[in-house]
């Protein structure tokens, strides 16, 4: 466990209803490094997810971020860290821009229009950008999701599942922009069951289950 | 044994186990003296005769079915405060008993209303916001029954029951208003005939009949919650395989 | 803190303007029941004139819990409501922001609509000018309110029946201080006092549902 690490976790204890999915986790993740997450299904690797956002609570234990309890740091916590779950939050009502336009408006930043498209194009969307996103298919709702992600400049990113529905070429982009993502000191949390390529990353691998044993990759 | 000794569910447990039968034994004691007072001791009246008596069973049901939102709404604003587990029981085991009195009190009012006033229902201020308490127990109840989480039930739960606490006042004040505006029901209970000692013993000791009952009625409830939410635990196993 | 509660704001009615089949229900709504009343108490003018500020307050109130209980379900399912608890800003603005776009977008229509049926109860324009008062300041008293039951019954079943069942006791001050406005004007006692007392409610509602709102959405997204 280093010094510099911004985010870490304390003796944290999850449970979900009355089963205790992991007791006594403790870890940490500084700036260049990637976490992933590790698990079967129901082990809580999701919980645990939800339990770093803030949005759930601990059964025991503590997470910090820079030092301090999230609790008690939440709104500088939130203004650094960005949340993608299972579902990717975009308004099937509303086109890829407006999206991501209110996307930007609900975090409290500023609308950069031209870069917003910059990045939509960039994820392989220039020619969806004023369809409503009820037309998207799967993938590309995720990639408007992505591209909310990108534009929000986040230090952390918590990433549950987020190569779910991409294909071959989606899951290569992704791969690319953790890694420009990491390299520009920003850190990230994710779960997932496909293999990544991560050559030259620092990752650090953590197993979710009854028992959970930290392991360095 | 010092103060947090109750607030964990083991020696609440067993603490209350050993209460319990204190508890019932004197409301039953209580019960049955309050009745003989009421309805052998306490003179008739002379404007209401006989059927006055109701109020032995009226009023102390009223005064418990209001108290005992109080203090759900006590124990939900601890919970949510300092996040202590038993404050959730406490308040799950009260609101049916609650609900019970004010529901209770409902009626036997119905059966006062009937020879007083010639009719079941009047729309009364207390009456009314009695009956707007009851819709409040219910709503609570409804809310923890759909919620299959228990901690997500406990602090909905909690959060409801504080909501109606800040309401409930607002609500009587409005309906009074109200029914001032409408004159159509202008009998009201408060302007019950002056009271003979007797009678005033005799409600006051239903009251502290229907204080003990609640008492251990809710912790015959709390064990029963523990026992379900503590399953997990040793200390519940062992009890399970003595009994 | 401003430019949050305006994202919040444009965001909703946007999609409400997207949505436009949605918003007219609730609004048929509030016409349908209110003209179901004349049928099944009679067409006696004065009846209807006693019964009316009472009947629309009521439809009023029933029309406004119908759009309540999506509040924030359709964000839940879309997930974007997680984003919008984990945005920087509090959720209580958050909570007041969407409260206010409902209002918006389901009571301000209910007032326009208000007059039309008030005729229809033959109620005198000095107590349909008084009806109005009393729904612009009763109104967002059912949006507040709505809030809390809307976040304490998010993403359970049968959520839109038990959001009625836990709400409309708390409607109870409203629907009688705005419903005795309109019968004072009639009976001729004055609204004054009913309107303060109105008016006080929504303060108060103002200042203790969105807090309360806030947390039981915390509590709901665990």
């Amino acid at each position: 466990m280093s010094d510099d690490a911004l985010l870490s976790v304390h003796d944290l204890a999850c449970a979900r209803g009355e089963r205790l999915l992991f007791k006594d986790m403790n870890f940490s993740v500084g700036a260049g490094e990637l976490l992933l997450v590790q698990g079967g299904n129901g082990q809580g690797k999701t919980s645990l997810l939800r339990l770093l956002t803030g949005l759930a609570r601990p059964e025991a234990g503590e997470i910090r971020w820079r030092g301090e309890p999230i609790r008690q740091c939440r709104d500088q916590f939130h203004a650094e860290m960005i949340y993608l779950g299972h579902a990717n939050g975009v308004k099937d009502d509303l086109d890829p821009i407006e999206n991501l336009r209110f996307a930007e408006g609900l975090q409290g930043r500023a609308f950069e229009r031209e870069r917003a498209i910059d990045l939509l194009q960039r994820l392989g969307l220039a020619r969806c950008l004023d369809l409503p996103c009820r037309v998207l298919s799967f993938g590309q709702r995720r990639r408007v999701a992505l591209s909310a992600l990108l534009l929000a400049d986040a230090k952390l990113w918590i990433l549950d599942e987020p190569l779910t529905g991409l294909d071959v070429h989606a899951v290569a982009l992704m791969e690319g922009l953790i890694r420009d993502h990491l390299a520009a000191g920003g850190m990230a949390v994710a779960t997932t069951h496909q293999a990544l390529n991560l050559e030259g990353v620092q990752v650090q691998r953590l197993l979710v289950g009854n028992v959970a044993i930290p392991e360095m990759a | 044994m010092n103060l947090y000794t109750f607030s964990s569910p083991v020696n609440f447990y067993q603490l209350s186990g050993k209460l319990i039968p204190w508890f019932m034994g004197g409301a039953v004691v209580l019960g049955l003296l309050g009745l003989y007072i009421g309805f052998f001791v306490a003179p008739t009246d002379f404007q209401q005769s006989e059927a006055y008596r109701i109020i032995f069973i009226h009023v102390p049901t009223a005064w418990m079915g209001m108290f005992i939102y109080l203090v759900m709404a006590f124990w939900g604003a601890i919970g949510l405060a300092f996040n202590t587990r038993m404050s959730f029981m406490m308040a799950r085991a009260l609101a049916p008993t609650g609900a019970l009195f004010t529901f209770v009190a409902l009626w036997t009012g119905a059966l006062w209303g009937k020879p007083m006033w010639g009719a079941w229902w009047v729309w009364d201020a207390r009456l009314t916001s009695t009956l707007i308490l009851l819709f409040l127990y219910i709503g609570i109840m409804a809310l923890w029954s759909s919620i299959d989480d228990v901690k997500r039930g406990d602090r909905a739960g909690a959060l409801l029951t504080l909501i109606g606490a800040i309401n409930v006042p607002i609500i009587y004040f409005s309906v009074q208003w109200w029914n001032t505006l409408h004159q159509g029901a202008s009998i009201s209970l408060t302007k019950a005939p002056s009271m003979a000692a007797t009678m005033l013993v005799g409600m006051l000791v239903m009251a502290f009949a229907a204080w003990f009952y609640s008492i251990a009625v809710a912790f015959i409830r709390v064990r029963g919650i523990i026992l379900e939410r503590e399953r997990q635990t040793e200390w519940v196993k062992t009890i399970l395989e003595n009994d | 803190m401003g430019r949050f509660l305006l994202a919040v704001l444009r965001r909703d009615l946007t999609l409400a303007a997207r949505r436009r089949g949605d918003w007219l229900i609730a609004q048929f709504f509030f016409v349908m029941v209110a003209s179901l009343f004349p049928l099944g108490v009679g067409p006696e003018p004065n009846m209807l004139a006693r019964i009316g500020p009472g009947v629309l307050w009521v439809a009023a109130t029933l029309a406004s819990l119908l759009s309540l209980s999506r509040l924030f379900s359709d964000d839940h399912h879309d997930g974007s409501l997680e984003h919008m608890v984990l945005s920087p800003e509090p959720t209580v603005l958050l909570v007041l922001g969407k409260s206010l776009a409902h209002w918006l977008i389901y009571g301000i229509p209910l007032l326009l609509i208000a007059p039309v049926l008030g005729i229809q109860f033959n109620l005198s324009w000095e107590a349909i000018l008084i009806l109005e008062i009393s729904l612009l300041l009763g109104t967002p008293i059912l949006s507040l309110l709505g809030g809390v039951g809307a976040a304490l019954t998010l993403g359970l079943r049968g959520g839109g029946v038990l959001l009625t069942l836990l709400i409309l006791p708390l409607y109870i001050p409203a629907l009688i201080f705005g419903a005795g406005a309109v019968d004072g004007v009639i009976a001729g006692t004055g609204a004054q006092a009913h309107l303060s007392l109105l008016g006080a409610f929504l303060v108060l509602s103002l200042m203790i549902a969105p807090w309360i709102a806030a947390a039981a959405l915390r509590v709901s997204l665990e």
